[in-house]
């Protein structure tokens, strides 16, 4: 009963975005309030609707109840209830479901709190998004139905993919998805301005909240995946440039640059008909994001089911969707009038340099990712295009951004004064300088590493820079730099915080990929083996019995100096119900630190393999991706945007906000 | 600076950039590519040694020895040709005889393929789309391995 009452939900959710996306757009057309008002209580409907059509979804889940074929595929009733709980979205269908579950919070939330915008917009873009609901309920429904049954009801279940047995999974693909979904509000409201074919500074202050909620959900969604994938996968990588991280990576990249364009377009209602092509190409990405990662047209742990009519399914909506909007955009966009003039050197001039470079290194993704699948279908050639591609690409593309990174924000709008700042960056370059001379005397080669560590603290201290010049720190006496920094606009506050988070993932990006040492080698009962200054002792094995699994586990005393620093169990689990194994990894942190044991398997002799890793800093990957995420929170909590007033603060004119 | 001036500095550097990307693109290409092959490709065609590239097949049963200190040797067969393959490390658990394998490394002079990188999934039912397509060429591919594989979806008493 349960499960036709979610499917029946569903189906009234379809039949309502129909109606939502056909309704208010000619209400808007014609200056109808009736209908534009249409919109509001159907979004909240569709809301309602797919909420209870998920909720089903999970109790079917909660219960075991494995009449239900997705159920039956994807859980077991010995799986711990937190396991039973994240299932729901650990396979194709589940997942989908809770795509349209977001696109749909989303929508209500435009309906609910968009009281600020223009009727017919608001109309429009409610309109727009329902557009791409509903191309997603029909494909749930054509092709992934969640609530399909099964007859007769199988006993048990067949197990959720061990893999997927991790916290990781209840964090990480609904952060990845509000972060794909959000997009799709910025994309809506692009629609919608050229459908209007009007925009003003106003339009980017109505899209600025939801672009900066889907990014920084996409950021933590991101760092979420890659700290999930480097303690589960036994191989202490962190990034693998794997197409299903690039797919999640270029609508980051792409967002990333679509923020900083918005503001020029706030700010100085320049760049408007390029920021409006970023809002496109933003959820265009997110789209082929998931049609690369749903369609099984690559074969991942992410390609849960490769049935081809769904890939074909979403590409179809892919080709509507990007293809529909960019020819729309080629229509109107020439429609829109173009604002305000800037020097070469200015602020918005390093916000242009800075989309140039975020686009083109999204670009060198999207041709490293795609080129294979392209070459295949053209000529039936097969390759693969690994890390050094991207590494050599990227990587040069990224240097000059970094360096770029903390112009921006001293300099002014409209004419920036080059030297001036120069100047006031002073002390950051010698904080740099004195780095990059700091690494060589303590580890002496490689160079490149004291450099990657320079670059970082020009990053980190040109932020803070920022901070010190608005607020006159030192210049000024205490109490008042004290009332600058809280007057400060948080949206300030919030640059600062991204620019620094940015250099703290970089300082760990430098430190695991330089300095980190490995040792894999087979060891037995009380080997002993050292990797940097740690010696690890091997002391013995064990067996244990896991809720729906036998685990096998090494245990190994750690000693520094010869000093016993501590215990590292690394285990491996087999799981009958798929007679698969994992492995899972011992982490000991030191610092920022961390270093990393993870088992093999038992040879013939009896010996276990054994890798083990020093990763220096890898900790500060994760965390600066943290710090970012908090500056886009505190640029969300930003006056402006709150209050939504498009009348400027009095302490405007004194203070220019920055970002 | 005029304002045709202002367009020509923002249109110059944005090609600049795009043009420093596509020559970064195309150096990176030439090294960095790996062309995916069978078995029979690789003896057949002649590819030089040290050339990296891909290599995708069914471990030969029979073939897989895991001596002392992680030295791993094993064949890959497509049916029709097999390539010796050497590897010093850690195999992923589910590379076993008869399994599908995708190993990247080079081959060296004396036909012997020496691997830096050897991926078999962590799922029995797999089989790694590349070495799937090359079977089905080969002509050894058995239609009944996915279909095994689907008859297990149905309902268990």
């Amino acid at each position: 009963m349960i499960p036709e009452l979610g499917h029946y939900a569903l189906v009234l959710a379809l039949a309502i975005a129909l109606v939502q996306s056909v309704v208010p757009l000619y209400g808007a057309r014609i200056r109808d309030t009736v209908l534009m008002r249409v919109a509001e209580p159907t979004a909240l409907a569709q809301f309602v609707l797919v909420a209870i059509s998920f909720a089903a979804l999970v109790s079917c889940y909660v219960t075991s109840d494995f009449s239900v074929a997705t159920v039956f595929e994807n859980s077991h009733s010995t799986m711990p209830l937190i396991y039973k709980f994240t299932s729901v979205w650990g396979n194709h269908e589940g997942s989908m479901l809770l795509w349209v579950l977001i696109l749909a919070v989303f929508g209500a939330l435009v309906a609910a709190f968009g009281g600020n915008i223009p009727a017919t917009l608001k109309a429009t873009v409610l309109s727009v998004q329902s557009w791409i609901a509903a191309a997603f309920y029909v494909f749930i429904l054509a092709t992934s139905n969640p609530f399909l049954r099964l007859s007769p009801a199988p006993f048990e279940g067949r197990d959720l993919n061990p893999i997927l047995q991790d916290f990781g999974l209840a964090v990480h693909p609904p952060m990845l998805y509000l972060g794909y979904v959000g997009f799709s509000i910025s994309f809506s409201f692009a629609i919608a301005a050229l459908i209007e074919g009007r925009i003003d500074a106003a339009w980017a202050r109505w899209v600025r909240p939801w672009t900066l909620i889907a990014w920084i959900c996409l950021t933590l969604g991101i760092a979420m995946g890659s700290y999930w994938a480097y303690y589960t996968l036994g191989w202490g990588g962190w990034w693998y440039w794997d197409p299903v991280e690039n797919a999640s990576f270029m609508p980051w990249l792409a967002g990333t640059a679509l923020l900083h364009s918005a503001l020029v377009m706030e700010k100085r209602e320049a760049l408007k008909i390029w920021t409006i092509l970023l809002s496109i190409l933003t959820f265009s990405l997110s789209l082929i994001g998931t049609f690369l990662v749903r369609s099984g047209v690559l074969t991942s742990v992410h390609a849960f089911a490769s049935d081809p009519m769904r890939g074909i399914f979403i590409l179809v909506i892919l080709v509507l969707f990007i293809g529909g909007g960019l020819s729309l955009y080629a229509w109107r966009a020439p429609l829109l009038k173009q604002g305000g003039l800037f020097a070469p050197i200015s602020r918005e001039g390093a916000l242009v340099l800075n989309n140039l470079f975020l686009t083109t290194a999204c670009a060198t993704v999207f041709v490293g990712t795609l080129y294979p699948l392209a070459l295949e279908a053209l000529t039936g050639a097969k390759i693969s295009v690994g890390a050094p591609f991207f590494n050599a690409t990227f990587g040069p593309l990224f240097v000059p951004l970094l360096v770029a990174v903390p112009f921006g924000p001293l300099l002014a709008w409209k004419r920036g004064d080059l030297k001036g700042v120069t100047q006031r960056l002073a002390a950051a370059f010698v904080l740099a300088l004195f780095g990059i001379a700091a690494v060589c005397v303590a580890e002496g080669r490689p160079v490149i590493a004291a450099f990657g560590i320079g670059l970082a603290t020009f990053v980190i201290a040109g932020a803070i820079t920022d901070i010190v010049e608005r607020t006159g720190l030192w210049r000024a006496p205490f109490p008042t730099t004290l009332r600058r920094a809280i007057g400060l606009p948080r949206s300030a506050w919030g640059a600062a915080f991204a620019h620094i988070g940015l250099g703290v993932t970089l300082l760990g990006v430098v430190g695991e990929t330089q300095w980190g040492a490995e040792q894999i080698v087979s060891l037995r009962q009380g080997d002993k083996v050292s990797l940097r200054h740690y010696d690890f002792t091997f002391d013995g094995t064990s067996t244990r019995n896991g809720p729906n699994y036998r685990e096998l586990a090494v245990k190994f005393t750690v000693r520094r100096n010869g000093e016993p620093i501590g215990i590292m169990e690394p285990s491996k689990r087999t799981f009958p119900a798929r007679d698969m194994s994992t492995t899972e990894a011992a982490l000991m942190t030191r610092g920022f630190s961390q270093i990393y044991a993870s088992l093999g398997e038992v040879t013939p002799d009896g010996a276990i393999a054994v890798r083990l890793y020093h990763k220096p800093l890898v900790l500060l990957i994760w965390f600066g991706c943290v710090v970012m995420a908090m500056g886009g929170a505190l640029s969300l909590s930003d006056r402006r945007l709150r209050v939504g007033a498009p009348k400027p603060a009095r302490s405007r004119a004194a203070i220019q906000p920055a970002e | 600076m005029t304002r045709k001036q202002r367009r020509l500095a923002l249109v110059s550097t944005g090609v600049g950039i795009l043009g420093f990307a596509i020559g970064l693109i195309l150096w990176s290409f030439s090294g960095s590519i790996r062309f995916f092959n069978s078995p029979t490709d690789l003896v057949e065609t002649h590819v030089a040694p040290g050339t990296p590239v891909r290599l995708g097949g069914l471990v030969a049963v029979g073939t897989l020895v895991k001596g002392a200190d992680l030295n791993v040797r094993f064949e890959v067969t497509d049916g029709n040709r097999a390539v010796p393959v050497i590897y010093h490390g850690i195999v992923p658990d589910l590379l076993r005889d008869g399994q599908g394998v995708v190993v990247d490394g080079t081959l060296d002079p004396s036909g012997t393929f020496k691997a830096d990188r050897v991926l078999a999934k962590h799922d029995e039912r797999y089989m790694p789309r590349e070495v799937a397509d090359a079977l089905k060429k080969q002509g050894h591919w058995v239609e009944d391995r996915s279909a095994k594989a689907g008859a297990t979806t149905g309902a268990k008493p």
